[in-house]
């Protein structure tokens, strides 16, 4: 028949109705419906490194992938769920790298003590920094955190501090390479896992609808910029742990680390992974850093490669892959008469 | 004296830069963060037609790079940004995206080192009241002061001009007495590309054309829009003559390390305070909370 009389018509697999509810847990097949996926991702990840036991040069990628990953959940979480887009995830890493590095170098504290403390220490001070923008909206938002590290790394060329230009070396490095790989895993899958279940709270709700229509949430009598405070915070969180764990892992925290990269490849990442479901994020990662490091042998004609791809996606497909795939999984799709 | 004539050149070749942008981004609301690769790539059209293929005279080579960056701004609408107008994030993302492409695929394509310059117009320099100012600052000065005149007579007696400014005051309005939004943007981004691409030709025979300029250029022209108030063109000069000025005191005071740290500075002051800028008229509940 002609395809013009027709049109698609998406409806839920019956399996997806079942699991639901309580029945969920009936029988193997719901249970399996349910955790498949999960368990896809997570044994995936884990098995990973055990898969490129023959390429030790790509564990090195994972490692990065991991990174990028975490950077773009935090992306993805501020931007998708809290309604702040902040364009400077460079900011994160910077801030969280730099004070790893004070801890462990000037201050002596050895590196499962640094990271930690970077980590907590450089999400309360993102957050005071960041504390004067967040009643900003929008674009205003957006263009504010793309300056923050430019200009902290601006100052640090100027005052000639924290190493200047040379940046701080000398830092300890992991105990052994297995540690090294499963504390960014182990803690990527904490994080993801951690995340969906702190947007499903009660808080995460708020959080939505500070997105939505901070109006009415002010209007409810909850102080909008506490609500983007502890947000800010839990992102700012991800974003030093990532930091901290870079600097360990290169022995060194430079300017680099407020480099763009930090701050282009995870929006990229939720681009193409797929906004709002924040496993998009991860595939996001996972599909664009491997595909730098093959574009490596072309220098700086891989960003161009890169910039298409994410032009594309926006213009194209800006629903992201994760978005599709759910789509395809949880649906069934039939064409039917006008 | 040396401060004063200084800053006034500096100031002007910052509203030069800002000009393009704030135009884009007061009539069809794109932040058009591609902005510094078009300058860039301006200057290397120019240096291309003057020395890879057949010398062009000088001003042929210059009416020729600028109509191509005009139409590079016109297709980089009609093809990517008319299909997500009115998603400010997607905008912004897909802009930058296109910026970083232009700069790293002309970085990739050889614009390396120190060995790309144009000629200035007119060799030498001049005295003015004790300060040794070359020609080409004076071309600068004169022409920046040209090309806001032209565009107040465009934008006030022209019908095209005049749909522009009707689009940029009320879309619905306009949209309602027959101009089509999506034609003037499109003019508008060719008009914003085009004047990156004429700052481009009168500023970079002072240096060389380097791609890291591209990405402060981008950095100058969003400070001046955001001090001046994003869409306001009275705005971007007093903003470009405060930045201008304020770089020029550094310079002098402090040393030249911190003249980024002024602009970004200021950005983010402005924000804070007054995040519609001096002249903005956006209203306050659109900005924050």
């Amino acid at each position: 028949m002609d395809k013009n009389m027709m049109r698609k018509e998406r409806i839920d697999r019956g399996l997806k109705v079942r699991t639901e509810g309580i029945y969920a847990i009936s029988s193997y097949r719901e249970i399996l419906y349910l955790l498949g996926p999960r368990l896809l991702l997570i044994v995936g990840i884990i098995a990973l490194p055990f898969v490129l036991e023959l390429a030790p040069y790509w564990k090195r990628v994972v490692n990065i992938m991991c990174v990028y990953a975490l950077l773009a959940l935090s992306f993805d979480f501020l931007a998708n769920y809290v309604g702040l887009v902040c364009l400077g995830g460079a900011f994160f890493t910077g801030v969280g790298g730099y004070l790893s590095a004070i801890f462990n170098v000037h201050l002596g504290l050895p590196i499962y003590l640094s990271i930690p403390l970077a980590t907590v220490s450089g999400a309360a001070l993102c957050t005071v920094l960041l504390l004067p923008c967040l009643p900003l909206r929008g674009v205003y938002f957006a263009i504010i955190t793309l300056m923050y590290p430019l200009l902290l790394t601006r100052v640090i060329e100027a005052l000639d501090i924290l190493g200047g230009t040379n940046g701080i070396t000398g830092l300890d490095s992991f105990p052994n390479a297995y540690i090294e790989q499963y504390a960014i895993i182990i803690m990527m899958l904490v994080f993801l896992f951690g995340m969906r279940r702190f947007v499903n709270q009660d808080i995460g709700l708020v959080l939505r609808g500070v997105k939505d229509n901070d109006q009415s949430v002010r209007a409810s009598g909850i102080n909008v910029t506490h609500m983007k405070l502890l947000a800010v915070f839990v992102a700012a969180f991800i974003g030093c742990f990532s930091g901290a764990y870079v600097a360990h892992l290169y022995m060194w925290a430079g300017l680099s680390l407020f480099a763009l990269d930090f701050s282009i490849i995870p929006i990229a990442s939720v681009v193409i992974g797929g906004g709002g479901t924040l496993v998009g994020a991860l595939i996001g990662s996972f599909i664009l850093v491997p595909l730098s490091e093959i574009l490596r042998a072309f220098g700086s004609f891989r960003i161009v490669i890169y910039c298409a791809v994410l032009t594309g996606f926006i213009v194209f497909k800006s629903e992201g892959i994760m978005i599709y795939l759910q789509r395809k999984y949880h649906q069934f799709e039939r064409w039917v008469k006008v | 004296m040396e401060i004063l004539i200084y800053g006034i050149i500096n100031s002007i070749t910052l509203s030069l830069l800002s000009l393009g942008f704030a135009l884009v981004y007061s009539i069809s609301r794109v932040p058009n963060f591609a902005h510094g690769a078009l300058y860039i790539m301006a200057g290397y059209i120019t240096w291309l037609f003057l020395n890879k293929f057949i010398a062009f005279p000088y001003p042929l080579a210059i009416i020729l790079a600028i109509g191509l960056t005009s139409l590079i701004g016109a297709l980089i609408y009609r093809f990517v940004l008319i299909r997500i107008r009115g998603m400010e994030i997607s905008e912004i993302i897909a802009t930058y995206a296109i910026g970083l492409a232009i700069l790293e695929g002309l970085r990739w394509g050889g614009l390396r080192g120190m060995t790309f310059t144009l000629p200035p117009f007119v060799a030498g320099s001049v005295q003015i009241c004790g300060t040794n100012i070359d020609y080409q600052r004076l071309i600068i000065v004169g022409s920046g002061i040209l090309i806001f005149a032209l565009l107040y007579l465009f934008t006030h007696f022209n019908k095209i001009g005049l749909a522009l400014r009707g689009i940029a005051q009320d879309e619905r309005a306009a949209m309602m007495l027959g101009i089509d939004s999506d034609m003037t943007a499109i003019i508008s981004l060719a008009i914003g590309s085009g004047l990156a691409g004429f700052a481009a030709i009168l500023l970079l025979p002072l240096g060389s054309i380097i791609v890291e300029a591209g990405y402060n250029v981008l950095i100058f022209a969003i400070a001046v829009c955001v001090i001046g108030g994003l869409g306001s063109w009275g705005g971007t000069v007093v903003a470009s003559f405060i930045i201008g000025f304020a770089q020029i005191l550094t310079e002098a005071f402090l040393s030249s390390h911190y003249q980024m740290v002024v602009a970004l500075l200021a950005i983010i002051v402005t924000l804070l305070i007054k995040p519609s800028g001096i002249f903005g008229k956006q209203k306050e509940l659109e900005e924050r909370v």
